[in-house]
């Protein structure tokens, strides 16, 4: 099987010399824009929400599990830590959901475009921004009322 | 062989060769699974915007809220399908997107092998666990 994806990934260089392709692009050597800026946070994110179900799964076995492992969970998120890992998480999560949604967008066909991708791009950041202060104004109302 | 026939002449012939007739009847590719993997993200990342939309909602209406408030919530037939839904997608999601960040960025193929092995095997814990949690509390 190695042999034949090696077959595959060899390529003529601009000199006309036999290479292998390089699997993935390498970022550094790209100069930072709003999609490929973007692009890469969609995977951060991504990445940092599914540390993030920890917390998800935490607090659905502590409900169950009883009153004084709710608690348990009750205390860690109210914490500091709680609280700013809480923050990161609802950011991350709405950024994910937002970008997601302008990724689903661009599978049906629609905005693929170039004046459109960085509009979009920029209402994805503007979204993200609003929906997590929305979120935790209501959540901080609900909480301390 | 008649329709490669024509890039025979190429330096590259034999990558077109390479692909039999019938591989090129199945579409299947070099993951050999075809689609499959892009289709169910796309699935999976639909049926979560309404659900963590959902979820989200109702965790901000129990914030400081005590125990018993969950209990109630979570006694709903309703409430325990949907969550059911939102734990199949949300780790069927995570599974399938950490496999895609592990192929392109881990290289060593011990490595790729083992975190690939240890992603599933962990999304499918955690689905678990999490859904015995809502049942627990549902039935």
């Amino acid at each position: 099987m190695a042999e034949t994806r090696d077959a595959l990934m060899v390529a003529r260089n601009s000199e006309g010399r036999l290479v292998h392709r390089p699997l993935s692009p390498h970022l550094q050597a790209y100069r930072p824009q709003i999609t490929s800026v973007l692009s890469i946070f969609h995977r951060i994110t991504g990445v940092a929400l599914s540390a993030g179900t920890l917390l998800m799964v935490w607090w659905i076995v502590a409900a169950a599990l009883g009153a004084d492992a709710y608690a348990g969970v009750q205390a860690f998120v109210s914490s500091p830590i709680g609280l700013v890992l809480l923050f990161g998480w609802t950011a991350a999560l709405f950024y994910h959901l937002c970008s997601g949604i302008r990724h689903l967008a661009w599978d049906a066909g629609y905005g693929f475009d170039k004046p459109n991708y960085a509009y979009t791009g920029y209402a994805v950041l503007i979204a993200t921004a609003a929906c997590t202060l929305l979120a935790w104004a209501v959540g901080l109302i609900v909480w301390l009322h | 062989m008649s329709e490669t026939g024509k890039s025979m002449s190429s330096p590259d012939a034999h990558v077109a060769v390479m692909r039999s007739q019938l591989g090129r009847v199945r579409g299947l590719g070099s993951a050999r699974s075809g689609v499959s993997h892009w289709w169910s993200q796309r699935w999976t990342a639909l049926v979560l915007v309404p659900l963590t939309l959902w979820f989200i909602w109702h965790v901000i209406a129990l914030l400081g809220a005590p125990h018993q408030a969950v209990l109630d919530w979570m006694y709903s037939p309703l409430t325990v399908v949907l969550m059911l839904c939102l734990i199949v997608a949300t780790f069927h999601h995570m599974q399938l997107g950490l496999q895609a960040v592990i192929e392109d960025y881990i290289h060593s193929e011990a490595m790729r092998f083992g975190l690939l092995l240890a992603v599933r095997a962990a999304a499918a814990f955690l689905a678990l666990l999490a859904a015995v949690a809502v049942l627990k509390m549902g039935l």
